[in-house]
């Protein structure tokens, strides 16, 4: 045996800090680390039941198929599956994405559409394309947490704009844009998440989304519309996605394959009217030249198959049965004066509890009884929003393991209730009484959430159809 | 010398742990000692008892290597240490019986109250708490007594906040402090050995001085080693965190975290393994002093295998 090359380079690496430091661009100092972030690094621990996931189950796609076909790549194609690509992805690879498209009513023409690293990837070219520093983005409250860090690095200006179980608040974004109008600002884009929102688990109603719609014509906004979910649903009428209600003129469109075949192959794409995508086409040039060949070709193999609808709709049911048991189990072991989403589709429901709580400390005290799951404020810009809500994935964990993390879970939080109680002799209203909430100031979306037996959520067999097909958390009037 | 950094473990400073030991590894590669890092966990004592040895650099913050909990162990395994022993960390790590040292040996420390969560649960304690305006006044923090960094620590500016931030603290430990908020500048003394380094003063940038997570963040902390101090008010600091360091019965190394008030400072706590990262205030302080990693990690190892020398 040779003996191994030395770890680490042997310079010195006192003062590290300060010989760097000068020279790091200024959007590395909104980028956060924070003693949250080491928390979370815990949870990575084997004992822990981790409901902090955003994993899909890939446990049940076939070996065998994924074994043939990346056989029968290496024996047919293996030169050109090693080999560079255009930078736009392959026309075959396009042609799947307009198959997956057309399987939610959309007609896109391929010569708008990009292959991109993981839909992550699409978020990042389109903030490249379109945000200079300051610029305003609007985006939901609460957000996808990934798409977080990507506006703060383009030192976007985020403004967040409430949730209710239909999604966003559309007559809050218009009192947004509104001011936005009255301060001479023009908000570069409006991100969204309509379907099985990550991470509220909350569906836009079509009202809303021609409302949405009918807002971007009007006053030439773009709107990027994130949709990795949309498939995925096992409840309830597809809606229309934005890109097919406004065809493409002002939604630019973003999904990928991470949760309808698999996210090691980090394939996404973004649809973009011709202009903007040439500047998309540039940034991806500059960012990593193509997507990676060997899986544009094993997206092209499997698709050829054509089961890949089947395998999709297996994962929604088994997804659906994963949903029922979180449910069921928050019933049975979250307090009642907890509320959370009854999603359609999708990975995640968002669980709201009382104000007292925050869930940044709860999960430190949850670590302890081996459970993990995302603290509310990693969904807000805001850090201190979102402090009382949490997201619970369902999809990448098994039915028993969702039972004994929501009972670990819930434990921890009767504890924190019981605690409180005591503290307040029962005088309940003296922990919500300051009009004026110190530093700690709660996020006001979920304080209207907050405690109200009589969200409609609870203690109803069968979800109460909105008009976007998702069970109401929060409170439908809009909060200050 | 064969050194085994000893990093990791399952407390929630973990993350930093192991950026502490993964740089005391360096350095002592560096040095020209063999390094063996063993993240401590079930197996710790086999490891231990396989490697053999001469000496163990625990770079562990937190329960479990920061209390005296390691340091036990590694006393029955007859294995020198570097840091505080035993009885050292277990009195830093507990804010609570840190304090009642402190204030026995007169040191200043802002006044406060402690309370267990049985004495909530079952003894009716909340009523005990109306009393807290008029004894210790309003803004106060209140942390767990058993914590690193900031986590659980919050302000409250009334007795409004004052439950809510209970829950929060009682999520870390049993038992939490509400301490009197002390206005003043923020400075840490790291002592090596006997010694006191330069003392270093953290401003925060623009931030909520009631954001204690801030502290911790680069980018929303300034810091200034040496602080710009008068030759009385470098004295007294120094002083305090001497008197701190020796009422707690450390050795080795270790940091104390002051507030400069107008009256004089006022010791918040000792931490008895302190962060040894690239942007810890410790190695930051021994630079200032001229003293290089390298040669903080070899005077550290030092202080462990012969004592006396200190």
């Amino acid at each position: 045996m040779e003996e191994t090359p030395h770890r680490r380079r042997a310079h010195t690496r006192t003062r590290d800090l300060e010989r760097y430091a000068g020279l790091f661009a200024e959007r590395t100092g909104v980028m956060r680390s924070s003693a949250m972030r080491d928390l979370m690094a815990i949870t990575a621990r084997p004992e822990v039941i981790s409901l902090a996931g955003g994993l899909p189950d890939t446990s049940t796609f076939p070996a065998g198929t994924f074994a043939a076909q990346m056989t029968r790549i290496a024996q047919e194609s293996a030169a050109e599956a090693l080999q560079y690509g255009p930078t736009e992805g392959f026309a075959e690879t396009v042609d799947c994405i307009v198959e997956v498209m057309g399987a939610e009513g959309m007609l896109p023409d391929p010569d708008d559409v990009i292959v991109t690293t993981g839909g992550q990837q699409a978020i990042d070219l389109i903030c490249k394309t379109l945000i200079d520093p300051g610029d305003v983005v609007i985006c939901e409250a609460p957000t996808y947490p990934g798409a977080v860090p990507v506006f703060c690095s383009y030192q976007a200006e985020t403004i967040q704009v409430d949730c209710d179980g239909d999604g966003m608040q559309i007559e809050q974004l218009e009192e947004v844009l509104a001011r936005l109008d009255r301060e001479g600002s023009r908000p570069k884009f409006v991100y969204s998440v309509p379907n099985f929102q990550n991470p509220a688990g909350v569906t836009l109603s079509l009202q809303r989304r021609q409302r949405l719609v009918e807002l971007a014509r009007e006053r030439e906004l773009l709107v990027v519309e994130d949709n990795p979910y949309g498939l995925l649903r096992f409840g309830g009428e597809a809606l229309p996605p934005l890109y097919q209600l406004d065809g493409g003129d002002f939604v630019i469109y973003v999904s990928t394959f991470s949760k309808i075949l698999s996210p090691g192959i980090r394939l996404g794409w973004a649809v973009a009217p011709p202009p903007v995508m040439e500047k998309i086409v540039l940034g991806k040039q500059a960012s990593d030249l193509c997507t990676s060949t060997l899986t544009q070709y094993f997206v092209r193999e499997y698709f050829a198959e054509g089961r890949w609808r089947e395998y999709v709709d297996s994962l929604a049911e088994i997804y659906r049965g994963r949903r029922d048991t979180m449910v069921e189990s928050l019933r049975e072991h979250f307090p009642p004066q907890a509320t959370w989403t009854e999603p359609q589709g999708g990975l995640f429901i968002w669980a709201t509890l009382p104000e007292y709580i925050d869930t940044g400390d709860l999960l430190a005290k949850a670590l302890r009884e081996d459970v993990a799951f995302v603290p509310g404020q990693a969904a807000y810009v805001d850090q201190n929003r979102g402090r009382s809500s949490m997201r619970l994935n369902f999809s990448g964990v098994k039915d028993e393991e969702i039972r004994e993390g929501v009972r670990r879970i819930g434990k921890t939080i009767a504890e924190q209730v019981e605690l409180y109680g005591a503290l307040t002799g029962g005088r309940e209203e003296v922990g919500e009484s300051p009009s004026e909430p110190g530093p700690a100031a709660k996020d006001p979306g979920s304080a209207a959430a907050a405690p109200s037996k009589e969200t409609p959520d609870r203690g109803e067999d069968e979800p109460t159809e909105g008009p976007g097909g998702d069970v109401l958390p929060f409170r439908k009037e809009s909060s200050a | 010398v064969k050194v085994a950094v000893l990093k990791g473990g399952r407390s929630l400073e973990r993350g930093v742990s192991l950026r502490s030991g993964a740089r005391v590894e360096d350095a002592l590669e560096r040095l020209g000692h063999e390094a063996v890092a063993i993240d401590a966990g079930g197996d710790l004592v086999k490891r231990l008892a396989a490697e053999r040895p001469d000496v163990a650099f625990v770079a562990m913050h937190g329960l479990g290597g920061e209390d005296g909990t390691i340091q036990e162990l590694l006393e029955i395994l007859g294995i020198p240490f570097t840091g505080p022993g035993v009885a050292a960390c277990g009195r830093c790590m507990d804010k609570v019986l840190a304090k009642h040292e402190l204030r026995d040996a007169g040191v200043p420390t802002p006044d406060w109250f402690a309370f267990n969560e049985t004495a909530f649960r079952e003894l009716g304690a909340a009523d005990a708490l109306e009393n807290l305006e008029e004894r210790l006044g309003f803004p106060l923090v209140i942390k767990p007594s058993r914590g690193g960094s900031a986590l659980g620590v919050k302000f409250a500016a009334s007795w409004f906040e004052v439950p809510e931030a209970l829950v929060s603290a009682f999520s870390y430990d049993s038992r939490v402090l509400l301490e009197r908020f002390v206005e003043g500048r923020e400075l840490a003394v790291s002592v090596l050995g006997t010694e006191p380094l330069p003392v270093v003063e953290a401003i925060p940038t623009g931030g909520d001085r009631y954001d204690f997570e801030a502290r911790y963040e680069i980018g929303r902390t300034e810091f200034v080693c040496p602080a710009s101090l008068g030759e009385a008010d470098a004295a007294a600091v120094t002083a305090a965190a001497l008197g701190a360091y020796d009422a707690l019965g450390c050795s080795g190394f270790s940091r104390v975290d002051l507030i400069l008030a107008k009256g004089g400072p006022q010791v918040l706590e000792v931490n008895a393994i302190p962060g040894l990262t690239d942007t810890s205030l410790l190695p930051q302080s021994a630079e200032a002093a001229g003293v290089s990693f390298e040669d903080l990690v070899e005077r550290i190892l030092e202080l462990a295998l012969k004592p006396a020398a200190a």
